[in-house]
């Protein structure tokens, strides 16, 4: 009904203002030829911008994908331009953009986005099942063979795909080996449950203007939050955030958690409790892990790979050391055996993928742009740039042995990881989680914080569907 | 308005009635089509949005997800939850504590001071000191938001240089005082500028003859300036606090951290309705704060109104 009276309401504007010279700007390019020969333009946004965030990205699709496709188009006899519109902005900004763009009709006919907003975007009527934007040809590409299903599923919301995935990820904790070997810990530590950690950085507090270890905590850095501190800690307690059913509440699990989180900000200040609440939090801990000023710190392996990579141009914090003295592991549970499964180790991982615009002028050319963006020629140039873990089988095969960490992610990390539910409530749930550590990281008791995140949690899934008291 | 009522009526001078009545003799329609243009603007932009946001803030409305698809009528909900809410509250307050502070204590107090002390100062000093002020309004937000990041910076901040305060992180430790002050430095220019103007418009004569008997500064201030100024001050404070009510600059310092501690209504609006997705609760809080705006709106309307009359 909103869509309805806000069109008419567009039209109600469009004809008062015809004529009027003010607004002959607006009044839109002449319309496109057909798509068969063109010419046409396509348009690709993500968050990602050169010299920024995600720089390597950028330049990806800046220097190869949009030359190389419009030279094959060209072969194909047909005219089509591809512009790029980037963003370096946070993440929870630029998925206001999208939304807001999509609501409107409006948006890039390609669309960078994380997995967990399929499902709210979905159920929003912002993006549709892939194959219904971009025709027959969708369900035939030759990719799908080469990604594996629980990849594909980073990208897909009620069992159908929305969108390609643009590579799979995991958590570990990296640390710093000169600072260890200054506090006299070991090089090739491996924490073996969260006390171990907790020692690691007891040590390191020795030192002189060090922060031993930093645990992503508040609303400040939004989503990072979950994914790089409570999701990764809470099922090293054999907890999830969506079990049978039921979304994590005031459990056992989320007190331990949010119980480690006051041992480290509040009672033992092994952590800096101001910088998880300044607005530029996260992007601060990067400059200072990169400034050999933060011992330990929990991050997704685009930390290694972008952050912190020393490549000309590619990381935000760049280390020319980073090989040398930078040491990753994989993050203990809570006791050994005590994570899900009954795992010694855990890890979260997410996914981020490209979704075609249904309100796109031209989706079937779209669909050829995601599937040519998504061809195995297409990660191996984007990985001559920075190497990442890709979706593609036939490409990790091939390049991953080029860089022992991604391999170390790959081989040693995706096997014992978990990954987010994916439904529209997720984001809502995960930001009164960032709630409660922040609640806990600015003074609030654990029992207070627990009990507010689980009312918050019932207010926004309902009383059934939250586990715990 | 016109009013002719005091002319007898009589056949001779009817016509030039009919002339007073519609001066540009065009008759009611083609008027109407003449200000036609302006009144669908006026009904597009004002009008519009706000039967608009009257209708969104009685749904469920959400920027994603199944309420955005097919947002439900929820009547008063909204203004049920936004009235039982702590935060809104709470938000409310801190707006009140900063348009206090920062907009009547800090830009009037300051900027009739500066007014006051520049106003025997003639020729390029003046001019100096008047300039300094107006380019911290001049400055567009952004920019001054961003040159007050870096001054306030917990790191390497330039205050923390100067006060030997190193370490102090001012936006976490102390975000309310640093965004009244950000705002007085970024609107004391206004009042300045307006008292200058009033003050320099004192008949000099009243301030020689309160001289001439012996008033002292403090009794030429009290007895000749405020009595003379005193319909300035109270526009002056009706439309600072009309302004730093509704502005949302201090979400480019703070972002209405930390904890919500600086999210005052116009931030705590937008977290609600942008990155916080509930665009109908969001709709809700606006009109409360539009009803707010109303009200000293009108207080302003009738004190000038009053001093007109004078």
């Amino acid at each position: 009904m909103i869509h309805h009276s806000k069109r008419r309401a567009l039209t109600a504007f469009a004809v008062a203002t015809a004529g009027a010279l003010v607004f002959a700007g607006c009044s839109g390019e002449a319309p496109e030829a057909s798509e068969d020969t063109g010419p046409v333009t396509l348009t690709i946004t993500a968050n990602a911008i050169a010299g920024g965030k995600n720089a390597a990205e950028a330049d990806w699709f800046q220097d190869w994908v949009i030359p190389e496709f419009e030279a094959a188009m060209e072969a194909d006899g047909k005219d089509v331009t591809v512009e790029f519109e980037p963003q370096g902005v946070d993440d929870e900004n630029y998925k206001t953009k999208i939304a807001l763009d999509l609501q409107s009709g409006e948006g890039a006919d390609i669309i960078g986005m994380d997995g967990i907003w399929v499902g709210e975007f979905a159920e929003a009527g912002y993006i549709k099942p892939l194959a219904e934007v971009g025709g027959d040809s969708v369900d035939s590409w030759e990719g799908w063979d080469q990604i594996p299903d629980a990849v594909q599923s980073a990208l897909s919301f009620d069992d159908e795909r929305y969108g390609v995935p643009q590579g799979a990820d995991g958590r570990v904790l990296y640390f710093n080996k000169d600072l260890f070997e200054q506090a006299g810990l070991p090089a090739d530590w491996q924490p073996e449950s969260w006390d171990d950690v907790l020692d690691a950085a007891r040590d390191l507090k020795k030192l002189d203007g060090v922060t031993p270890i930093q645990l992503n905590a508040g609303t400040a850095m939004g989503e990072a939050t979950t994914m790089q501190g409570l999701l990764p800690l809470l099922v090293g307690t054999g907890e999830q955030v969506y079990e049978d059913g039921k979304w994590v509440g005031d459990t056992d699990g989320l007190n331990d958690v949010l119980d480690l989180y006051k041992t480290i900000y509040v009672d033992e200040g092994l952590g800096d409790a101001v910088l998880q609440q300044e607005a530029a939090g996260r992007d601060t801990s990067f400059q200072l892990f990169a400034a050999n000023q933060i011992g330990i710190l929990l991050e997704g392996d685009y930390f290694w790979r972008s952050v912190i990579n020393p490549e000309e141009g590619v990381g935000t914090a760049p280390m020319a050391n980073r090989d040398e003295v930078v040491g990753y592991t994989k993050i203990p549970a809570m006791k050994s055996g005590s994570g899900i499964n009954d795992q010694d180790f855990v890890s979260m991982s997410g996914g981020t993928g490209r979704v075609l615009n249904p309100n796109s002028d031209h989706p079937e050319l779209a669909w050829e742009l995601l599937a040519f963006m998504n061809s195995a020629d297409a990660y191996e140039a984007r990985n001559a740039g920075t190497l990442a873990i890709t979706p593609r089988t036939d490409v990790n095969d091939e390049m991953l042995a080029e860089d022992p960490m991604l391999t170390y992610v790959s081989e040693e990390v995706l096997p014992i990881t978990a990954y987010r539910p994916p439904l529209a409530a997720y984001p809502q749930v995960s930001t009164a989680l960032q709630q409660a550590s922040l609640d806990v990281v600015s003074g609030t008791s654990v029992a207070d914080a627990a009990s507010a995140y689980a009312d918050a949690a019932k207010d926004i899934v309902g009383d059934d569907a939250v586990s715990g008291g | 308005m016109t009013t002719s009522t005091t002319t007898p009526a009589g056949s001779a001078i009817a016509p030039r009635r009919r002339r007073a009545d519609d001066v540009a003799g065009l008759g009611t329609v083609r008027a109407g089509i003449f200000v036609a243009p302006a009144l669908i603007l006026i009904g597009i932009f004002l009008l519009f949005p706000a039967v608009w946001t009257i209708w969104l803030g009685m749904t469920d409305y959400r920027l994603t997800g199944l309420q955005a698809a097919s947002p439900e009528f929820v009547g008063l909900d909204n203004y049920v939850e936004a009235l039982t809410d702590p935060s809104f509250w709470n938000s409310l307050w801190l707006t009140l504590i900063f348009v206090l502070f920062s907009g009547i204590i800090g830009q009037t107090f300051i900027g009739f001071g500066l007014a006051w002390s520049v106003r025997n100062i003639h020729g390029w000093t003046k001019g100096l000191i008047e300039g300094l002020v107006l380019a911290a309004w001049v400055i567009p937000a952004s920019v001054a938001s961003f040159l007050w990041l870096v001054l306030l910076d917990r790191r390497s901040g330039t205050i923390n240089g100067l006060l030997g305060t190193e370490g102090t992180a001012w936006l976490i430790d102390h975000p309310m005082q640093s965004i009244i002050i950000f705002n007085i430095w970024v609107g004391t220019a206004f009042s300045m500028q307006l008292f200058s103007s009033a003050l320099s418009a004192v008949p000099p004569s009243q301030i020689e003859s309160a001289k001439m008997v012996g008033a002292s500064g403090w009794q030429q201030l009290r007895d000749v300036i405020v009595p003379n100024i005193k319909g300035h001050i109270l526009t002056n404070t009706l439309l600072i606090t009309l302004w730093t009510f509704n502005t949302f600059t201090p979400y480019l310092v703070t972002a209405g951290g930390p904890n919500g501690k600086t999210e005052i209504l116009s931030v705590y609006i937008y977290e609600t309705a942008i990155p916080g997705g509930q665009l109908g609760l969001g709709a809700a809080i606006s009109l409360i704060m539009l009803l707010i705006n109303l009200v000293i709106a009108l207080a302003y309307v009738r004190v000038s109104k009053g001093r007109n009359k004078r």
